[in-house]
């Protein structure tokens, strides 16, 4: 059941477009993190891409919000973008959308005073992305009629598989590190000279 | 400097023998000579020394009563730390004394350079020395927790002497002793602020330093334990006494760590001794001065150089932690400093990026150049990775490791040249500088 | 306002991003960690350095005073 004003689909329009915008924020976490690069583009815009799309999905989430409350068919509270359950119409699904985006703005507002924050609890904080994403989807598909069928459904299905190839792909990088003190026994190891007439050393650039 | 405090001491302790021991070893001063050494080491080599003994040669250790009033005594005294920086111990004390709030004291006895053995000496044949200073220091400082940090298996001399001192109340602040990994960086201060904290005995990152922000947020005053054993003297006998040895820029007296093809042995000596005095440059190629953070220097030095850093700075060389080797003509130089830079590689933390792959990189060079014929890049690689660690990691390991490099890259110039040609002049393969056998390899070998 | 770039090693996992955003005063070595200028930052570089400072995936540059 959905209305037909401008305010709807304003409100459909702006959360794809936010479930979208925070798949990309994931993903090029996820490449910061690792110090991965995007083709042609300097090791800048991954950072910058990353930050700025994650304030980019902010805005959106905003619109999506404001529009949803002002269309009238259905009362939404203005509060239930923030707290959750507070509203009476789908009160688990706006929930959901609602904690997703407490865990945004956490992410973001930390992110910000990062100088003055103890390390370990900036990071903490931010790992709840892991968290953040699947809530937001389940938010998405469980509110939304459109997501629930046609071409809407493969496009979230395709966001969902993008970031569990990516998560994925992080876990297993991460259980390939070395853990700090092995580190160094591992490049001794790799430079340790061979045989009686002096080493041919790989040239490898290893970075931690 | 008075008798009677000696005499109460021996008097609470019930017991006659020693009264008499006192009365006749000393029947006068008991202050030393000011021409005298040995001045940490006992009089008598060998002999264990115990509470008794220690108190009827030095008396109870002089409190002042608050705070302050010792950093003056040190200052006009120039006492200088021993653990390896010579840092003036005074300034330490005062920017501790300085902050206000709780405030934390360790004495270092992680003596974790494999060729210094003065630490492990000092806490065995005089603990006393170390324990008092180390409660003088407190009481200077206003601190409220003291700690005693060590290796394992660490003298259980040291242990007894706690006990002893607290039966008769001797310590004013009760003393926690701390394990510390047998790592080469678990005595570096922010490693070992770390460790005590429960973390690994690896370096943090300055600012800010331990004496600002160290054991739980506390300032903490880290000092080498032979600098607690002079600072106990310079409390009972006055700046005076301490500069009648030593020179007007470094003054007193050192243990130092000497290492020839005979012995090994740990030393006291004035400083500013001449080297030839510790130790007798016929045989030997080269001579490390310092430690493996050291410099290595040609033998030639040897009859022009006295120990301390004024002198040993125009050759790029340092005190350091008081070791000094030299090395016999039959050993190959390069073998030998290749075994320690692979020690020293091992030993990297691990959380810099330049140390962490500059420093097993070295060792690889310096390994191939103990070989035989090796390639010509390696030379100027093992340059250009020196000067790329140096400054570049949150402690001195690189920078230390680079210095010896590069220090023995000029000794033993002459001999790469006979390695590249397939040849060596040594005769004899045994190892001569000093390494423990095994590498760290997991996070639990740092706890 | 005497600003000196400073890096803390332990934080710095040599993403480079500092090197791309002020090359003139930060080079990176054969490893991929920053080499940094040890003067002072001049002041017609001063936004760039801050801008550098602030793009730093781990917070490991620092602007120091004197």
């Amino acid at each position: 059941m959905g209305g037909t004003t401008a305010f709807w689909y304003a409100s459909r329009a702006t959360g794809i477009v936010a479930l979208l915008l925070l798949t990309a924020v994931l993903v090029l976490g996820i490449l910061v993190n690792r110090q991965g690069r995007l083709p042609g583009l300097p090791r800048f815009a991954v950072t910058s891409l990353h930050r700025n799309i994650s304030l980019l999905a902010v805005a959106f989430i905003a619109v999506h919000v404001l529009t949803a409350v002002l269309d009238t068919y259905v009362r939404i509270p203005l509060v239930s973008g923030v707290i959750p359950f507070a509203s009476g119409y789908e009160r688990l699904w706006l929930g959901l959308g609602a904690i997703s985006f407490d865990l945004m703005l956490a992410m973001i507002i930390t992110s910000l005073i990062r100088g003055h924050l103890n390390r370990i609890l900036w990071r903490a904080i931010h790992l709840l992305a892991y968290l953040c994403w699947p809530v937001a989807f389940a938010h998405s598909i469980g509110s939304s009629r459109d997501l629930q069928h046609g071409w809407m459904l493969d496009l979230a299905v395709a966001c969902a598989l993008v970031v569990v190839a990516a998560a994925g792909w992080r876990l297993a990088s991460a259980a390939r590190q070395l853990p700090r003190a092995a580190r160094v026994a591992a490049i001794l190891a790799q430079h340790a000279p061979h045989g009686p007439h002096g080493s041919r050393q790989a040239h490898e650039r290893i970075s931690r | 400097m008075t008798m009677a405090p000696v005499n109460e001491t021996v008097n609470e302790a019930g017991n006659e023998t020693a009264h008499e021991t006192v009365n006749e070893a000393t029947g006068g001063a008991i202050r030393p000579s000011a021409a005298g050494l040995p001045r940490l080491l006992p009089l008598i080599p060998g002999v264990p020394e115990d509470l008794r003994g220690h108190l009827a040669r030095y008396g109870r250790p002089p409190y002042r009563g608050g705070p302050g009033h010792l950093i003056q005594a040190v200052e006009q005294a120039g006492l200088t730390g021993r653990g390896g920086a010579a840092f003036p111990v005074h300034r330490k004390l005062a920017i501790v004394a300085r902050a206000r709030g709780r405030k934390v004291i360790v004495a270092n006895g992680a003596e974790s350079e494999p060729a210094s053995h003065k630490d492990a000496l000092l806490l065995r044949a005089a603990p006393n020395l170390v324990l008092d200073g180390l409660q003088l220091a407190a009481e200077a400082i206003g601190a409220s927790e003291a700690y005693l940090y060590l290796h394992p298996g660490a003298s259980p001399e040291v242990l007894r002497a706690l006990n002893q001192r607290a039966a008769v109340g001797l310590d004013w602040l009760g003393v926690t002793i701390a394990e510390a990994p047998p790592r080469f960086l678990a005595g570096q201060e922010s490693a070992l602020v770390n460790r005590l904290g429960g973390g690994p005995a690896v370096p943090t990152f300055v600012p800010p330093r331990v004496t600002e922000r160290g054991l739980g947020g506390a300032p903490t005053l880290v000092q080498n334990v032979e600098t607690l054993a002079h600072l106990a003297l310079i409390a009972r006998y006055g700046p005076r006494w301490f500069r009648a040895l030593g020179t007007a820029r470094e003054p007193g007296s050192m243990l130092a760590t000497v290492h020839t093809s005979d012995i090994s042995q740990v030393v006291e000596a004035e400083i500013g001794a001449p080297l030839r005095t510790l130790v007798n440059p016929e045989g030997a190629q080269a001579v490390l001065v310092g430690g493996y953070h050291g410099t290595w220097l040609p033998v030639g030095t040897v009859s022009t150089l006295t120990l301390g850093n004024q002198a040993l700075s125009q050759h790029g060389a340092a005190v350091g932690a008081g070791v000094i080797a030299a090395l016999p003509a039959d050993r190959c130089g390069l073998a030998e400093a290749a075994r320690v830079v692979r020690y020293l590689a091992a030993e990297s933390a691990g959380q810099c990026g330049p140390c962490l792959n500059g420093l097993p990189r070295m060792a690889a060079a310096l390994a191939e150049l103990a070989g035989q014929g090796h390639r010509r890049q390696v030379r100027a690689d093992l340059e250009r990775w020196a000067g790329l660690v140096t400054g570049r990691g949150a402690c001195n390991h690189p920078d230390g490791t680079a210095r010896f490099v590069r220090s023995a890259l000029t000794v033993f110039a002459p001999e790469i040249g006979r390695h590249a040609r397939g040849h060596c002049s040594a005769t004899n393969r045994r190892p001569f500088l000093p390494l423990p056998d095994s590498m760290p390899i997991s996070e639990e070998d740092w706890i | 306002m005497a600003d000196t770039l400073r890096v803390n090693p332990i934080n710095c996992s040599g993403h480079g991003v500092c090197a791309e955003l002020l090359p003139e005063l930060v080079a990176l070595d054969e490893w991929g960690y920053p080499i940094l200028d040890p003067h002072p930052v001049p002041p017609s570089l001063d936004l760039e350095a801050r801008r550098a400072v602030a793009a730093c995936p781990t917070l490991a540059l620092k602007l120091a005073r004197q």
